[in-house]
């Protein structure tokens, strides 16, 4: 019985101890540094005063405060980013479930033997780098592009002034929806695929049209396979930086890319930190939510 | 019927064409003689040429190399140790701390790691911190593919090993480890292209002076675009191709042999 407790813990100490050394101490790290006086030069102010500094005056920068959560509630700008991340976060989940509800739907009533090639075909673009595809908007939404000129030539047609589409919100959510979507589309499939087409049959004979047999029978049942999808979306986009970075202008700044700045910008790490967790508490809610939401229910 | 379909076809057709366009356009600039990213010009393969004899990019790709070897390996390592822990053992914290990771937004971990190293650890930055930023990460996915692979196995093949008496090292090693074995390489490939393609956590947790291939992306798309960027991103996708291509033909091997028992 001693060998196999043995094995036990030779199999899960190795995979707890790495991760508790470098996932659950550097979030705690990051908690404790939110509660820090940034340094004089970036970085941090000495958590206690060194025995040499007698002068006086300075001695409030020293300990811990709530100093970078006063900040932020300080300034509307920073609950205004928030909202805006929201908002991004929201409107590319929306269009992504709508551009991959008919993609799961044909890819589970294909014939079984083509629905790996079609979930490939899903997956492989998203297997490129994930830089390179957002490049590929730039290439696209560029004023040089094909595209571009075409938008820019109806728009004068039609009496309007012609646009920029790059480093735009536009841009943005472009590109956000297209770096998304595969993993709107894999569980609204993992979903809509173990529906039984009976149930359609039936409200079919029950005199119900393709709309309602849609709203009332498919769209319910989908529900789980949605808000799995919704999950995986929103919480990657709440947190992302690179895509405003790239794609956006200079009022297309997200949380990520606020965080980004204190830690690689600015340097105001407790700040960073503060901002940081408090990105963690929105994303930890919205993951109750979904998670609350997506359990399966039975039907009314 | 036929109406639905059709309708349904032409909406699914235009999201692939959506998937695809962008990336077939890249493709396609990267042959074009041209600086601009605008008309067609003529077919060339200068862009490829001038990637070659690019010093630091060179550098770059073989420090990514590097990187992605060492954090699939030990990703891989660690991440089949917790697949089968999770599956075999009921300990609490294991499974929060294996997909908590993967599960928050990555730049929550890049920003952790950077505050970590740099605080506690007093690292240095550069290829070992990424090394191990990478893994945290990887070591999840692992753990998802191998748990999957022991879920669809019958438990009773251990037990009778080990009721004729076989000891635990020789239960791994003659069956627990063969069949498991395509899941494990899989999440090897895995971890391979989310580490290699990793942009956001290598960006807190790379250090100056060593290049890195998708900073190195990063950099020239922000600086100076040019259709040297094309090739090495068609370059990429075909690397990434090739990786799909063999996990893929491993999963289904995985199911195939599923079905079978």
């Amino acid at each position: 019985m001693n060998k196999f407790r043995l094995t036990r813990w030779l199999i899960s100490l190795p995979p707890i101890l790495f991760l508790l050394i470098f996932f659950a101490a550097p979030s705690l790290i990051m908690v404790i540094t939110s509660f820090r006086f940034p340094g004089e030069y970036g970085g941090l102010a000495p958590l206690v005063a060194p025995e040499t500094d007698t002068m006086a005056g300075d001695s409030s920068l020293y300990g811990l405060t709530l100093e970078a959560y006063r900040f932020f509630f300080s300034d509307i700008l920073y609950a205004e980013i928030f909202l805006k991340s929201f908002a991004v976060a929201a409107t590319s989940t929306l269009i992504c479930l709508i551009m991959a509800y008919p993609v799961a739907m044909l890819i589970a009533q294909s014939a079984k033997k083509y629905r790996n090639l079609m979930i490939l075909l899903v997956v492989l673009p998203f297997a490129s780098n994930f830089l390179i595809r957002i490049y590929a908007w730039m290439i696209i939404l560029g004023p040089e592009s094909a595209f571009s000129h075409f938008i820019n030539n109806m728009l004068q047609f039609f009496g309007f002034e012609p646009v920029m589409m790059l480093f735009s919100s536009f841009a943005v959510l472009v590109g956000t929806v297209y770096v998304h979507l595969p993993f709107m589309i894999l569980p609204l499939y993992t979903n809509l695929e173990k529906h039984d087409p009976v149930l359609l049959d039936a409200a079919q004979d029950l005199g119900a049209n393709r709309w309602q047999r849609f709203w009332r029978v498919t769209w319910p049942q989908s529900l789980p396979g949605v808000f799995s999808g919704s999950a995986l979306v929103f919480i990657p986009v709440l947190g992302m930086f690179a895509i405003p970075d790239i794609l956006g202008g200079t009022g297309d700044i997200l949380i990520g890319n606020l965080i980004k700045d204190q830690f690689l910008g600015t340097r105001d790490w407790p700040f960073g930190s503060a901002l940081s967790i408090m990105l963690m508490l929105v994303v930890l809610c919205v993951t109750g939510l979904f998670t609350l939401l997506a359990r399966p229910r039975a039907p009314k | 019927m036929k109406r639905t379909n059709l309708t349904l076809w032409l909406a699914a057709g235009l999201v692939y064409i959506f998937l695809y366009v962008p990336l077939v356009i890249v493709v396609i600039y990267s042959f074009n003689d041209s600086r601009l990213n605008a008309e067609w010009v003529g077919f060339t393969l200068d862009w490829y040429y001038k990637l070659f004899n690019n010093q630091e990019m060179l550098l770059a790709a073989r420090n990514s190399l590097i990187i992605a070897v060492s954090a699939s390996l030990l990703a891989t390592l660690l991440g089949t140790m917790a697949g089968l822990a999770i599956h075999r053992y009921r300990i609490r914290v294991l499974p929060f701390l294996v997909f908590a990771p993967i599960a928050m937004p990555e730049i929550l971990l890049g920003v952790s790691l950077l505050l970590f190293f740099l605080q506690i650890l007093n690292l240095t930055l550069g290829l070992v911190s990424i090394i191990i930023a990478h893994t945290t990460f990887c070591v999840g996915f692992v753990a998802i593919i191998v748990r999957a692979r022991l879920q669809g196995m019958d438990d009773s093949i251990f037990e009778a090993a080990r009721d004729l008496g076989a000891t635990p090292w020789q239960t791994f090693r003659l069956i627990t480890l063969p069949l498991i074995m395509p899941a494990v390489v899989a999440g090897a490939l895995m971890s391979f292209t989310l580490s290699i393609d990793d942009f956001v956590i290598t960006f807190f947790t790379k250090g100056i002076g060593e290049p890195i291939l998708p900073i190195q992306i990063y950099t020239m798309i922000k600086i100076a675009v040019t259709p040297e960027i094309n090739a090495i991103s068609t370059l990429f996708m075909l690397l990434t191709l090739l990786l799909i291509i063999i996990a893929n033909r491993l999963d289904s091997g995985i199911l195939q042999e599923g079905k079978k028992s």
